[in-house]
């Protein structure tokens, strides 16, 4: 069961403004889609490793050599907002 | 006592260290790393969080990430995974960063008497300036941000509470950062960002077991901030505790101009990462081949270093700890005792990190490589000085000649008739002849001011051409004047 708070102080981790009624609807939503997976539950794993991965493979790595880069034109392309080359953004606040 | 701190209460200090790995690229792709270019010239689909890209480790971040935790002592975990690090900010498009939690790479090391808790790998964030007046956070109108630094692989290693002082802190960030410079695998460049150091402060009751309250100091750029902003942060602790107060968990930033400790986030943004195992990268379990490979690379390093050179060589403490965190003044020191096979460790050291050193600052401290002084040529010196061919002071005169014009000692020594007065009978006259012709202060030392033999010192050093031994011409100078 999601609360309400629980919905809010997720909300201001991702920095979403809800609305009171969407603060009401997502509790709902998501309590139920937290209901439907907790279903999985009555699976027993008595002694079955947790398991992070599907497949079994490890170290995929690849070595230090450089690849293709974008050119800062390319890298900028979709920002809604730049200044001397960089993405501009809105000024961070420290407080949520 | 502690700096900072009344006799009572004890520091538990630990620290967290952030370490830039010099791969040619990024952690999670090919984008090179670079450092002071124009803004985002080296970004990918990758860095930038563009839908859809899969990571891929970089081969050689891992190799030089388990070459640090071997050097540290670690246990290098068999299988260790990837988690993704929620947090929203934007140095950090994907909302995540890729780090590792419940199983790092390595755990459970020793660096000179302070266990590691753990050193993992994980991404650098992107770099922010934020514009506005004072260049600050608040009132800055906006932020501009570059993705060079996007993805730049980082070990970070935590060690356990086990530091006492401000200044043990600082020793241990330094001896830290000399043995993963001497790995090789980072330009550990404080104030360029390549290591970066945070520091978890609490008090205690002196004999207590128990840990206070901790406050996180956070991004000191240099190991002198580190021990300023510590020794600041325990008297305010102090104060606090002596005044009723308590002390609350924060983060702050220590200001080195003002001396301040500023809060950075407040406690309602307590952390919360909702850390999921990373679902695009497989598991990392480094195999014999990578570890053994890693452990052949590894040079002895300062801590070694520095024990050996006290233990077995017998060089003094101090030239011995210099000359561990100094790889190219051990290497010059090697090659001196292989030059010279009886040169003594000792007298070798004492040359080279003492008068050597001396004549370097003088020419303004330039590399070993760009004063023509080779290993050989100040080994040779050393010796002829150790089995008092020449004086001291003659060694000394040689030496800024070999600095200034790189002449060759030895066969100076020969061509100018340097070599040391051997013959006491011959020191013995010129002894006569000082004291005959220096009535005065001689008169004054028969009469007790034994201060008064250094005029006659300097007079029969000047008449020797300096070629005398100082002790020497000490000891006939007392026996020709009745003081034994």
């Amino acid at each position: 069961m999601i609360d309400r708070d629980q919905v809010v102080h997720v909300a201001r981790l991702a920095r979403l403004e809800l609305g009171e009624d969407e603060v009401g609807a997502l509790a709902d939503e998501l309590s139920s889609i937290l209901d439907h997976v907790d279903r999985l539950l009555a699976v027993d794993t008595e002694g079955v490793e947790p398991t992070t991965h599907v497949v079994p493979l490890e170290n995929v790595l690849r070595d230090d050599v450089p690849g293709e880069e974008l050119t800062p034109e390319q890298a900028l392309a979709s920002a809604p907002s730049t200044e001397d080359g960089a993405f501009l953004v809105p000024s961070p606040k420290t407080e949520g | 006592m502690t700096e900072g701190l009344p006799d009572d209460l004890e520091a538990v200090i630990g620290l967290e260290i952030h370490v830039q790995l010099s791969t040619e690229t990024k952690m999670f792709c090919g984008c090179r790393l670079s450092f002071g270019d124009p803004p985002n010239t080296h970004t990918c689909p990758v860095c930038l969080a563009h839908p859809g890209v899969l990571p891929v480790p970089n081969r050689r971040a891992i190799e030089y990430a388990i070459q640090i935790a071997l050097a540290l002592g670690c246990e290098i975990a068999p299988n260790s995974i990837f988690h993704r690090k929620n947090y929203f900010y934007p140095d950090n498009p994907k909302a995540y960063q890729i780090s590792q939690y419940d199983v790092p790479l390595a755990s459970a090391g020793e660096l000179a008497d302070v266990r590691i808790h753990r050193a993992h790998l994980e991404e650098d964030a992107a770099k922010m300036v934020h514009i506005g007046e004072s260049g600050r956070i608040q009132g800055s109108s906006g932020s501009l941000v570059d993705f060079n630094r996007a993805g730049t692989p980082l070990v970070e290693i935590v060690t356990e509470p086990d530091i006492r002082s401000a200044s043990e802190a600082r020793e241990w960030g330094q001896l830290l950062r000399e043995t993963v410079r001497q790995l090789g695998v980072s330009d550990v460049n404080m104030e360029e960002g390549s290591l970066r150091c945070d520091a978890n402060v609490s008090i205690r009751p002196r004999g207590s077991s128990e840990l206070g309250t901790k406050t996180e100091l956070k991004n000191m750029n240099s190991f002198r901030f580190l021990e300023k902003g510590i020794t600041a942060e325990l008297e305010r602790q102090a104060g606090l505790v002596a005044s009723g107060e308590r002390v609350v968990q924060e983060t702050l930033h220590f200001d080195p101009g003002t001396g301040a400790l500023h809060p950075l986030r407040s406690k309602e943004e307590a952390h919360d990462y909702r850390y999921l195992p990373e679902p695009d990268l497989v598991p990392l379990a480094p195999d014999s081949e990578m570890l053994e490979q890693a452990r052949k690379t590894l040079p002895e390093l300062p801590e070694a270093k520095a024990t050996r050179y006290r233990d077995e060589l017998g060089i003094p403490e101090a030239p011995a700890e210099l000359l561990s965190v100094r790889a190219e003044l051990a290497a010059f020191l090697e090659a001196m005792l292989v030059a010279e096979p009886d040169l003594e460790p000792r007298v070798a050291a004492n040359w080279l990190t003492g008068e050597f050193a001396a004549e370097l600052r003088r020419k303004g401290d330039p590399e070993l490589g760009e004063v023509p002084v080779e290993a050989a040529a100040l080994a040779s010196l050393a010796s002829m000085a150790q089995a008092k061919k020449i004086s001291h002071g003659t060694a000394k005169d040689l030496l800024t000649r070999m600095v200034d014009d790189g002449i060759d000692p030895v066969a100076v020594v020969t061509e100018e008739d340097l070599g040391q007065l051997s013959d006491s009978s011959e020191l013995e006259a010129i002894v006569e002849k000082v004291v005959e012709e220096n009535p005065g202060p001689a008169e004054e030392v028969r009469a007790g001011n034994e201060k008064a033999i250094g005029a006659l010192v300097g007079a029969v050093m000047k008449e020797t051409g300096g070629r005398a031994d100082g002790g020497e011409v000490n000891r006939i100078l007392r026996q020709a004047l009745g003081l034994g």
